[in-house]
């Protein structure tokens, strides 16, 4: 692990045990799924979109399926994988109820990394300048944001509550560091990690 | 002149098996023999034999993939993906490419002498399938001493052989590389098949397959080809290859060939008869409708046994073999948990883009190779 690490892979990497299976839904140019064999020695499967991304984690040696995941993962058994993630995924697929759903059926916990859209630099934004916010942790413009789903930290533990999801750690940040206080009015993003309720 | 990615001069060699009395069972029952199987080496098989490639060919294709015969021009039919420092990268793998039983190339098949008869087989020939094919390869294998390949790779027909191999073979592979292919062929693929073959038997010269020694069904077999030929480009490439141009800048309202792509399918289908059996056009077009991995079987388990990564590729405009009968390749590999790779390849050129896309498949074979040879001398994977 190298200092251009970002925090969020170093969070996900110490929540996760060695020698585990992992899905990564949304792997990108598979840099975590990378970094998660190296360290944890994980046996891991990528699922991704996007052409230039697929290339890159062929090239990185990593398995990886170019699949809408917005079709769901019914080929897979229930509990095939220790761990699935879904960093900076869940905002960006169409129903991500059915997705997370899908998720937790296919592994025994999953992780979800989410921008807080109501992180207060967000919030200044709209209210002062009446303008849908562009921050470090939602950069695009409304024209070309690939996220579909605005939520907040509050938002998702709501939502988690309501479907008897449990949230058994979670990880709050800012500014590329760690944070604790106010999460849901200073945390840019967040990462939970999930499992059924028993 | 020396191209240092092209491999030397190479020559096609025979391999024959199955003598009498020792004949090879074939799937449908009946027995074959002697077998002979033309096939092509390129690079060297390192000393503890795990870096050997083997190659199959799609439907007209042969055992000459790559480099040049001696005193020819035409360099061999994926001679782009296959030499020093290319996709498959003859400096570091022994690439073996295989013709296939059934066909005209050097192996054995309908215009080959029956022994029984002393004449070609013709029809007498059985029906052979995927794989029959296979299993001959197997041998061929078995006789180069190898005992387990480190990756077999297709296209098309090529790639229902490697599907095949996954699925009969799957101790004797660490990877596989099926490409533009499909589990079993579905009514429209069968119909462009039977009417090729429909083609050929309309020939008056075809004479239930007794034409060898005499005018062959040159006709039919040429039409067939051009039917083909249709099949594996797609809308847009015929639009860009050839548009509306006409060969004499005119349109002469005859029925000669006034537009480019009349005269192109002409050429191919004339060029074709003069390089392919049509009998042996007949058994592999039948062999292909007949292959099925599902026959009787449920998805999960056709590649239960399965140890060796796979890298599936399908390109977006092959309208013939389209992406969704390589997903489910892909779904069958998740159902056994089969370590697996796909991606689908922006491309206009219809099917035969897995013979024109080089630059990408490049790209992806070299590093899925790469890959492969680094979790087999790490002593395989953490499962």
């Amino acid at each position: 692990m190298n200092q251009q690490t970002p925090i969020d892979h170093k969070i996900i990497l110490n929540w996760i045990q060695e020698n585990t299976t992992v899905l990564d839904l949304g792997c990108g140019d598979g840099n975590l799924l990378s970094l998660l064999i190296k360290e944890k020695h994980v046996h891991a499967q990528g699922i991704e979109l996007q052409d230039k991304a697929i290339r890159q984690c062929i090239a990185a040696g990593l398995n990886v399926i170019q699949q809408d995941i917005d079709i769901g993962l019914s080929e897979y058994a229930d509990k095939t994988f220790d761990y699935v993630i879904l960093n900076q995924t869940l905002q960006q697929v169409k129903k991500p109820h059915f997705a997370l759903k899908e998720a937790l059926r296919v592994s025994k916990k999953v992780i979800v990394g989410l921008p807080n859209f109501a992180h207060i630099e967000a919030r200044l934004q709209i209210f002062f300048q009446g303008k849908v916010p562009v921050t470090t942790a939602l950069p695009y413009q409304w024209y070309n944001t690939p996220n579909l789903h605005f939520l907040s930290i509050k938002d998702f533990k709501n939502y988690c509550k309501s479907k008897n999801i449990q949230i058994n750690q979670t990880a709050y940040i800012t500014n590329g560091k760690k944070t604790r206080c106010l999460p849901n009015l200073l945390a840019e993003t967040a990462l939970f990690l999930l499992s059924k309720q028993k | 002149m020396t191209d240092k990615t092209t491999v030397d001069t190479v020559e096609t060699r025979y391999f024959t098996f199955a003598e009498p009395s020792n004949e090879l069972t074939l799937e449908l029952g009946e027995k074959l023999g002697p077998i002979t199987i033309a096939y092509e080496t390129y690079g060297e098989l390192n000393q503890n034999k795990t870096n050997a490639v083997l190659v199959l060919h799609a439907l007209s294709g042969d055992a000459h993939a790559a480099g040049r015969h001696k005193n020819s021009k035409n360099a061999g039919w994926w001679n782009d993906l296959i030499g020093p420092g290319k996709g498959i990268d003859t400096n570091q793998y022994f690439v073996i490419c295989s013709n296939v039983i059934g066909g005209c190339k050097g192996s054995t098949g309908p215009s080959s002498i029956n022994p029984k008869t002393g004449k070609p087989y013709a029809l007498d020939f059985p029906l052979i399938t995927i794989g029959d094919m296979v299993n001959a390869q197997r041998h061929l294998i078995d006789y180069l001493g190898i005992d387990k390949l480190l990756a077999v790779i297709g296209g098309s027909m090529g790639g229902m052989q490697v599907l095949q191999w996954m699925n009969s073979y799957p101790q004797k592979i660490c990877a596989a590389i099926p490409i533009a292919t499909t589990l079993k062929h579905t009514p429209q693929q069968i119909a462009f098949n039977e009417v090729g073959r429909q083609a050929v038997m309309a020939d008056p010269a075809w004479q239930n397959g007794n034409y060898y020694g005499k005018k062959a069904p040159v006709k039919g077999l040429a039409l067939a080809r051009m039917i083909g030929h249709i099949t594996y480009m797609s809308d847009t490439s015929m639009a860009e290859k050839f548009g509306r141009k006409t060969r004499a800048n005119k349109e002469t309202y005859k029925f000669s060939a006034d537009f480019e792509v009349e005269g192109y399918l002409r050429y191919r289908g004339d060029n074709f008869v003069k390089r392919f059996d049509a009998n042996s056009y007949l058994y592999l077009t039948k062999a292909m409708d007949y292959f099925n991995l599902l026959n009787g079987h449920n998805l999960s388990d056709i590649f239960k046994n399965l140890k060796a990564k796979v890298l599936v590729l399908s390109f977006k405009s092959d309208w013939l073999y389209p992406a969704y009968q390589s997903q489910e390749i892909i779904k069958a590999c998740k159902l056994a948990g089969v370590d697996a790779s796909y991606c689908e390849i922006n491309s206009t050129y219809g099917h035969d883009a897995f013979l024109i896309e080089i630059e990408q498949e490049t790209q992806l074979i070299q590093h899925f190779l790469k890959a492969t040879t680094k979790e087999n001398r790490n002593g395989g994977k953490n499962k």
